[in-house]
């Protein structure tokens, strides 16, 4: 029997959302598997309480792995997760979306000189195995992955998986010590989830208009704020202009950020790189405003502006007022 | 100490990629250019040596790949690497994550590097994880996505991005650090640079010179195998507008997000 065993991230009392997916994914591929789905939590033992850790349970674990330390890097779990696969035989590590699950999935493909594939967004049983499909080339084309080795890694793009609460009670909790190797206690976390910028909330909005690199500079969003204004909704950005300084971390749309589904989503000056639109994908109408006529934005948007931004935002938004003012 | 920045020559953005259905792998050849997320490394890598919080004597950049990826080099070099290394073996072509990590940890162990410094993602691959391959095997700590680089007491205080805001972490030396492209703004090389990058040295190793085992690596060893090629489910392609008189372009998208209510 060659289980699937899916590291679970937390922070704050609670359960990642693209872990939860992936439990829920794990479970349904054991079942049709003929095996089990476990979990592995990593941290401090005071914050990872029997309810919290067996509360995986009802998204399909049977069983959860949990070792005392440091939380929010990466080595660390790859460490915790080797000796789990070791000792129990796995035969799959699945991780959600998210930096960590890279960083894990990549760190324990190279310790168990296992098969990795990341950005997958569908996994299904051939022939008593799991296949990946990962869309390559910016999402032109899919491929099919398939694991030569005793252990496959499989990472998930964000939101791939998706959160179903299938499993029947409580799953076990076992303590497991883990001896972490030097490098792994080589990086220590300093400051951990500051948030950087005013808050806002854009998850909420039935409108939102965003902002990318394409704006220049950080005055180019206040242009976008009279536009959102005007159409009753909210401003949300990039990773590239958050990092950059230019707008509200709590805004940020994408790969570490927020995800999103508006009535509306006028992307300005995005590119639409795939870590940006898997936050915003399911967007019910998108509208793209960029000066670059490749850009990928326009594979997938409903209306695509082929334009000088700082000429037709304004403009816009004076003809938006005028429409809902009539 | 020494920096060594891993490299990667890819296509360029304004090439269009396929796969070559032969043999299933990415057709990389047509107009090639250095990885513009690794000029953020190189960047990183001259900051910290033309500083003065940390003494750097030498960076050198490395790259795995065919003969034409020599051009990756030149340009790294351009941009101010002292020297080169490149590896390069028929046995390498067409390995996965997996096996192209180990080479370059191979290759890295022979340089003993007190700093890796690489771009966060590959323009052509879109994998964000080769840092993580590399460290593991070089058992060095690693953070990748990092968009602020400062020394302190002889470690590196990073900051990045991840699941839950911004996060600092103090990292002990030797180690391995993917950069965010918001970590600095490249320089341009100059015309003298350009015209002297052929001349500073570059090494060229293959499998045997680093001790790569051979069933490790390559297209038939990949642990991950990549087989079908399949187009994604087609979605209507959307209306598109070039702008030529600005209000008459406002007008159409009035009118379009009229049309699905969106300006009750």
């Amino acid at each position: 029997m060659s289980g699937i065993l899916v590291y679970a991230l937390h922070y704050e009392g609670a359960i990642n959302k693209n872990s939860l997916g992936a439990v829920s994914e794990g479970a349904r591929l054991a079942a049709e598997l003929g095996t089990e789905c476990h979990a592995i939590v990593v941290g401090d033992k005071a914050g990872l309480g029997d309810e919290l850790v067996g509360s995986l349970g009802a998204y399909g674990a049977t069983k959860v792995f949990r070792a005392e330390g440091p939380e929010g890097l990466s080595q660390p779990v790859v460490d915790a997760m080797a000796k789990v696969i070791g000792d129990n035989g796995h035969g799959y590590a699945l991780f959600g979306g998210g930096l960590l699950g890279f960083e894990i999935g990549a760190g324990l493909a190279a310790r168990l000189d296992a098969g990795v594939c990341m950005e997958v967004t569908n996994v299904r049983v051939e022939d008593g195995k799991l296949v990946a499909e990962r869309p390559i080339l910016k999402d032109s084309q899919v491929s099919d992955v398939h694991y030569r080795s005793d252990v496959g890694v499989i990472i998930g793009r964000l939101n791939a998986f998706e959160v179903k609460e299938n499993g029947s009670g409580a799953a076990t909790v076992e303590d497991v010590e883990v001896e972490y190797a030097p490098h792994s206690l080589k990086a220590q976390m300093v400051q951990r989830g500051e948030q950087r910028g005013a808050d806002v909330n854009i998850e909420d909005a039935d409108y939102l208009v965003a902002g990318g690199r394409g704006l220049g500079k950080a005055e180019g969003f206040e242009a976008l704020e009279e536009l959102a204004g005007a159409l009753g909704g909210a401003v949300a950005a990039t990773r590239a202009v958050v990092d950059a300084g230019w707008y509200s971390y709590s805004a940020q749309i994408g790969q570490t950020g927020k995800t999103v589904a508006p009535k509306l989503y006028l992307a300005a000056g995005i590119s639409g790189a795939i870590q940006h639109k898997v936050g915003m994908m399911s967007s019910e109408n998108i509208v793209a405003i960029n000066k670059d006529s490749n850009a990928p934005i326009f594979e997938f948007s409903d209306l695509g502006i082929v334009g000088d931004l700082n000429k037709i935002v304004p403009k816009l938004t004076e003809a938006v007022k005028a429409k809902k003012g009539s | 100490m020494k920096i060594c920045v891993l490299v990667k020559e890819v296509p360029d953005a304004a090439v269009e990629k396929r796969i070559d259905p032969s043999n299933g792998r990415l057709n990389r050849s047509g107009e090639k250019n250095l990885n513009p997320f690794d000029t953020h490394a190189i960047e990183a890598a001259m900051q910290l040596k033309e500083g003065d919080a940390i003494d750097v004597d030498e960076v050198v950049a490395v790259t795995m790949g065919p003969d034409t990826a020599v051009r990756a080099l030149h340009k790294a070099v351009s941009l101010g690497a002292d020297r080169s290394l490149h590896l390069t073996d028929e046995a390498l072509a067409g390995s996965d994550v997996n096996g192209t990590g180990y080479s370059l940890a191979q290759a890295l162990a022979k340089e003993s590097p007190d700093l890796v410094l690489l771009g966060q993602q590959s323009d052509d691959g879109e994998c964000y994880t080769i840092g993580a391959v590399v460290a593991d095997h070089l058992q060095m700590p690693s953070l990748t996505q990092v968009i602020k680089i400062d020394v302190e007491d002889g470690k590196l205080r990073c900051e990045r991005q991840a699941e839950y805001g911004y996060d600092t972490v103090l990292v002990e030396l030797p180690a391995v650090i993917s950069v965010g492209d918001a970590i600095n703004e490249p320089r341009y090389p100059s015309l003298k640079a350009i015209m002297g990058a052929k001349k500073k040295p570059l090494e060229t190793l293959g499998v045997a010179d680093v001790g790569i085992e051979a069933d490790r690596v390559g297209y038939d060893n990949a642990r991950a195998h990549c087989t079908e090629f399949n187009a994604p489910p087609a979605k209507e392609p959307g209306k598109i507008i070039e702008d030529e008189d600005t209000s008459d372009t406002v007008e159409q998208i009035v009118a379009w997000l009229d049309e699905r209510k969106l300006l009750a």
